[in-house]
């Protein structure tokens, strides 16, 4: 499976998850891809974290403006009923529950949930900016990532990597699976496209709970 | 409020300062100031910000020019001069979650001696803290910061001081605004007073020291 379709698959999946209303903040990577599969009738919010509700698309060219940007400095529109605000009630809104769900990328995570997603010690070092935050205040923490890194589980039985939370996370969507952790526990909940069980198993270090029936996806 | 002139307002700073720099990636950060402390070469400065943009930009040129000893800031992850000094030991960095480095800094302006948070327990983050627990909850205890300047950068400014901002360039700013002995702003444009509708002040104006002059 190419890279491309692998992302997609995981994008189109989570934005399955969100609903109208809901205030949503995306990180960087796949889970930015998330925005461009959702419904045309599914109204979010998008947050970006550097103080803005409503976050739109890239700017047509010559629409963008250098003051309006997105957590990562790209520029990005504003979409009607956007609003603006500091820093302060932007992590208020974070940590404070008022965000409904984030979507983040992964390094790890492990079979209790735990995630790490924002240092390699000794090789990458580029500070936690607001995902220690959005995992523990988002009511709710989807994780989007490739199941596997150069063949590689990265869904491990504990994470060796620093962790970026003591709160688990929600779900984990992969282009091979999604997981739950209810109870402590990870659950296989669907399998990806053409993807058996057993494959899941083999590609997943943690201890898989396995359902009477895991579902394919439904994209 | 002072008017003062762009060399005179960097004058005031001294080597070694303490500074909390209002933007994100460079967007709202006061760039004329960034510029004039590079020409003026203030070194061994603190930085506290969120960020250290990117070379060229904002507080990056800074970093570029080697005048940061000790960099305050949750993500540096976008600069790679920083992360060659801070591997190099040629500046000291701490990394803090975004949500408690802006919530420490309003803390130093607002008059509190800290805050409590969720944020970091059971991480790295937690290590040399105190944990307290309430109402069957446990939080850490984040002290607040302070600044000797804060350089901070509005759209709007009336001649009195007042300040507002426009789009994502708002961030830090009118949070640094409160923590810091001295006060520089720089202003997009400088207006009359009753230009910034009462309603859209955000930063007050008794809280500027210094507005530096535009042209």
């Amino acid at each position: 499976m190419k890279t491309m379709d692998a992302q997609s698959i995981i994008a189109k999946r989570i934005a399955r998850e969100l609903r109208t209303g809901m205030l949503v903040n995306l990180g960087i990577g796949i889970p930015t891809l998330v925005a461009n599969f959702i419904p045309a009738d599914v109204k979010v919010f998008f947050q970006s974290e550097n103080g803005l509700i409503g976050t739109g698309s890239i700017p047509e060219e010559g629409m963008a403006h250098p003051l309006l940007t997105d957590a990562g400095g790209r520029p990005v529109t504003a979409l009607p009923g956007a609003c603006t605000f500091d820093s302060a009630m932007s992590f208020g809104l974070i940590r404070g529950g008022h965000v409904d769900a984030t979507v983040l990328g992964a390094l790890q995570v492990d079979a209790k949930g735990l995630l790490a997603n924002w240092m390699i010690p000794g090789k990458m070092v580029p500070g936690m900016g607001g995902a220690m935050d959005l995992v523990t205040g988002a009511k709710r923490v989807i994780i989007a990532m490739q199941h596997t890194a150069k063949g590689k589980p990265k869904i491990v039985t504990k994470c060796t990597l620093p962790l970026t939370s003591a709160r688990p996370v929600d779900l984990l969507v992969s282009e091979m699976a999604v997981i739950a952790f209810p109870k402590g526990g990870a659950t296989l909940l669907e399998t990806g496209p053409g993807i058996t069980v057993e494959q899941v198993v083999a590609a997943t270090e943690a201890k898989l709970e396995l359902p009477d029936k895991i579902p394919e996806m439904q994209l | 409020m002072k008017m003062i002139s762009l060399s005179d307002a960097v004058a005031l700073i001294p080597d070694g300062a303490s500074l909390m720099i209002g933007g994100f990636m460079g967007v709202g950060t006061p760039e004329r100031i960034i510029d004039e402390l590079v020409r003026q070469r203030k070194r061994n400065l603190t930085v506290i910000a969120n960020d250290t943009a990117v070379p060229g930009r904002g507080i990056g040129k800074l970093v570029d020019s080697g005048l940061v000893g000790r960099t305050i800031a949750s993500h540096i992850g976008l600069n790679p001069e920083t992360q060659k000094q801070m591997i190099e030991g040629k500046m000291a960095v701490d990394l803090i979650p975004q949500g408690t480095l802006i919530e420490r800094i309003r803390a130093g302006g607002y008059g509190l001696g800290g805050v409590l948070t969720e944020t970091g327990i059971g991480t790295i983050v937690e290590e040399g803290k105190q944990r307290i627990e309430l109402n069957g909850k446990s939080y850490l205890i984040e002290t607040s910061l302070r600044a000797d300047f804060a350089i901070v950068n509005a759209f709007l400014a009336d001649y009195l001081g007042n300040l507002s901002y426009v789009l994502t360039a708002r961030n830090f700013n009118p949070v640094v605004v409160m923590a810091a002995d001295t006060t520089i702003v720089t202003a997009d444009h400088i207006v009359p007073v009753g230009l910034i509708a009462p309603d859209h002040v955000i930063t007050p104006a008794p809280l500027v020291d210094y507005l530096v002059m535009n042209g």
